[in-house]
């Protein structure tokens, strides 16, 4: 297994008091395989993310328990300086706002050379030719003549392909990609995102895909964890999720969406809002919203994770229901 | 297009060049950015007329002109049929109550120091005619009722609410004075998803109450088509395909919807397999320097050298026309034609 993540939980002191926005999250990710985290704002999709990496300004935030397990190895537990090695190496990341994670005052050449000079003592020259070379794999266009210009010289689609660039540098098992086309125009999403599935392909990396986007997901995607107020509510094999949701938040997400290829009548929206992460409902954080709530999902404990099938999880009581069985 | 009816709202060659200037004592034109570059559009009552395209494409600057936001370069925006591109002043107040605008973000368009009972009613304070003094919270409170927020929170400030609960009020504000045209400028796109639904199902509402017209301008192709009883298309600053909602998603003729429509991420993992893609090489150029000829033949995989040396006009194809309706809708593009497997279905 290359990531096993393992009952994560994230917390932040705010103002409005404690805010869990992370709640005991599980999953993994096995090697040349991409795992889509779906989920709104606030689902703690990408603060999850944050923890793998190791990113979670701390304060505010804090670890208050779990596993973060890359290949067998705690990387919560770790050396700090260990775990530096392991996140520039083996783990690597994209954001979705490719212009505030890049240097604006520095070349994208150098940027780019600065993986190979810090990580591999490679020499200035040795790292600008490794920069051209991987501005060509990420297809940039006229690579050794761009690689002196500044990040803001390039579109946001190139900035974009510089940043799976930066990723790929060193080669990494997993890579970490935070909606990485949400900024993007779709026929540049298209581009971006076909790259990166390529990509992936060829060096058997394993991906994390955090997005809110269904359609992003539905295409590129082996495995989607759906995640709700901080916990996995759904985990399926993409094909079954969209065939048959077996929790009602997946499934209300599917219907409120309208389609391209019909028109459709009135869309069937999803009552009311994601909660408030410092006020979490009792029992079922989505029974508020939900249209088969009992008194049982109002009740804690929250639903567990139940086993719906063969790799499939729901966490809804009602999940025989929900799927129509 | 010879439509019977009469629209509301409609603008003719609409262009709008921001100019580009180099030095500062002595401002010199260097260029211009051709935003807006020859737009002509149809808005007729009760209808939605939706304005897709990519950033950069000119779809908000239409829509800023609409509001007189911004001064075309030339062009006429007429309403019922006069041109009121050139009024100010009292002309120009007493046509805008009854165009207003929907803005996308629900966080920096509602003024964080004003009550909602203040920033609903502040059009009052404008076209004083419209509610009396003594009715106003009245009105303010019935305005919260109708899109679905409780008319106890009037003393409530913006910060209070959520991005859907405020676009509401971005909504209601909109409905203050009455109008007979909206234009909402991507209106949900800085929602959740699960919240999305709940204020275009809200849009879709009030337009049959109120009979209002709407120009909906959007990315996002499948909430357009979903609300939409027109679409056009823009690329670079013009309409490149213009037809019903039917004839733009099942039947587009012009390269670059068709580009667009297949590049759209469906949720359907078995869909997305099956569908052929195009996908366009590089990125959209510059609209300071757009190419000659048709702006998309660059991208374009049928552009020849006529496409850099005529500019394609917004005509049913003459080629197409005996094909006849749905193929046979307005298309700006030399080679128009159908492209079956890339349709939206």
């Amino acid at each position: 297994m290359l990531l096993e993540v393992r009952d994560l939980r994230v917390e932040f002191e705010t103002r409005d008091g404690l805010v869990r926005a992370v709640n005991g999250v599980s999953y993994t990710v096995e090697a040349g395989r991409t795992l889509a985290v779906l989920g709104e704002s606030g689902s703690g999709k990408s603060v999850t993310a944050q923890a793998v990496m190791g990113i979670i300004d701390s304060p505010p935030g804090r670890i208050a328990g779990g596993e973060v397990l890359f290949q067998g190895r705690d990387l919560l537990t770790m050396r700090p300086e260990e775990r530096r090695r392991i996140r520039g190496d083996k783990i690597a990341m994209i954001f979705q706002d490719a212009l505030s994670a890049l240097n604006p005052v520095l070349t994208v050449g150098y940027q780019l050379g600065e993986m190979f000079r810090v990580h591999r003592g490679a020499s200035r020259a040795e790292a600008r030719a490794r920069a051209v070379e991987l501005m060509d794999r990420v297809r940039i266009p006229a690579a050794k003549e761009r690689v002196d210009d500044y990040p803001h010289q390039f579109s946001g689609g190139m900035r974009q392909r510089i940043m799976i660039a930066m990723a790929l540098a060193l080669e990494p098992e997993l890579i970490i990609a935070d909606e990485p086309t949400t900024a993007l125009d779709v026929t540049v999403q298209a581009q971006v995102m076909d790259l990166l599935d390529e990509l992936q392909r060829e060096y058997q990396m394993g991906l994390i895909l955090i997005t809110h986007d269904l359609g992003v997901v539905a295409g590129v995607a082996d495995e989607i964890a759906v995640m709700y107020a901080g916990r996995i509510i759904e985990t399926a094999p993409v094909r079954e999720l969209y065939k048959r949701p077996a929790h009602p938040y997946t499934k209300g997400l599917l219907e409120s969406i309208p389609r391209l290829d019909h028109k459709g009548g009135e869309l069937r929206a999803i009552r009311g809002l994601p909660p408030n992460l410092a006020r979490i409902p009792s029992g079922c954080p989505y029974h508020p919203r939900c249209p088969l709530a009992r008194d049982v999902c109002r009740e804690d404990p929250v639903p567990p994770l139940y086993e719906v099938g063969p790799g499939r999880a729901s966490a809804c009581h009602f999940w025989k229901e929900t799927m129509g069985e | 297009m010879s439509d019977p009816r009469e629209p509301i709202l409609e603008v003719r060659d609409l262009v709008k060049h921001f100019p580009l200037t180099q030095g500062i004592l002595f401002r010199r034109q260097i260029g211009a950015v051709k935003a807006v570059d020859g737009v002509s559009l149809r808005l007729y009552p009760g209808e939605t007329l939706g304005v897709v395209g990519e950033s950069g494409c000119g779809k908000s600057t239409v829509a800023k002109l609409l509001m007189n936001l911004e001064r075309p370069t030339s062009g006429a925006i007429m309403y019922k049929g006069e041109d009121i591109s050139k009024l100010s002043g009292r002309a120009l107040r007493a046509v805008r109550r009854n165009i207003q605008m929907v803005f996308q973000d629900p966080y920096t368009s509602l003024n964080p120091r004003m009550t909602v009972g203040d920033i609903i009613g502040e059009p009052f304070l404008i076209h004083p005619e419209v509610a009396p003094k003594g009715e106003r919270r009245k009105r303010v409170r019935e305005l919260l009722d109708v899109v679905g927020l409780n008319p106890e929170y009037i003393n409530r400030y913006p910060h209070q609410f959520s991005g859907g609960q405020r676009q509401r009020i971005g909504i209601a504000r909109g409905l203050a004075l009455n109008p007979e045209i909206i234009v909402a400028d991507e209106p949900v796109s800085a929602l959740d998803v699960s919240v999305q639904a709940q204020v275009i199902n809200l849009m879709e509402r009030l337009q049959n109450e109120f009979n209002l017209s709407y120009m909906f301008i959007a990315h996002d192709l499948s909430i357009v088509r979903h609300i939409s009883d027109r679409v056009g298309v823009m690329y670079l600053g013009r309409v490149v395909e213009i037809g019903t909602e039917e004839e733009i998603y099942r039947y587009p003729t012009h390269p670059y919807t068709q580009a667009l429509l297949s590049a759209v991420p469906v949720p359907d993992p078995v869909a997305s397999e099956r569908r052929e893609r195009i996908i366009l090489a590089g990125d959209v150029p510059s609209p300071a320097n757009p190419p000659s000829g048709c702006h998309f033949r660059t991208r374009c995989w049928k552009a020849q050298p006529l496409c850099a040396e005529v500019d394609p006009e917004l005509v049913v194809p003459g080629h197409l026309r005996e094909a006849g309706l749905p193929v046979a809708h307005p298309s700006a593009c030399h080679f128009a034609g159908q492209k079956p497997e890339v349709t939206a279905g």
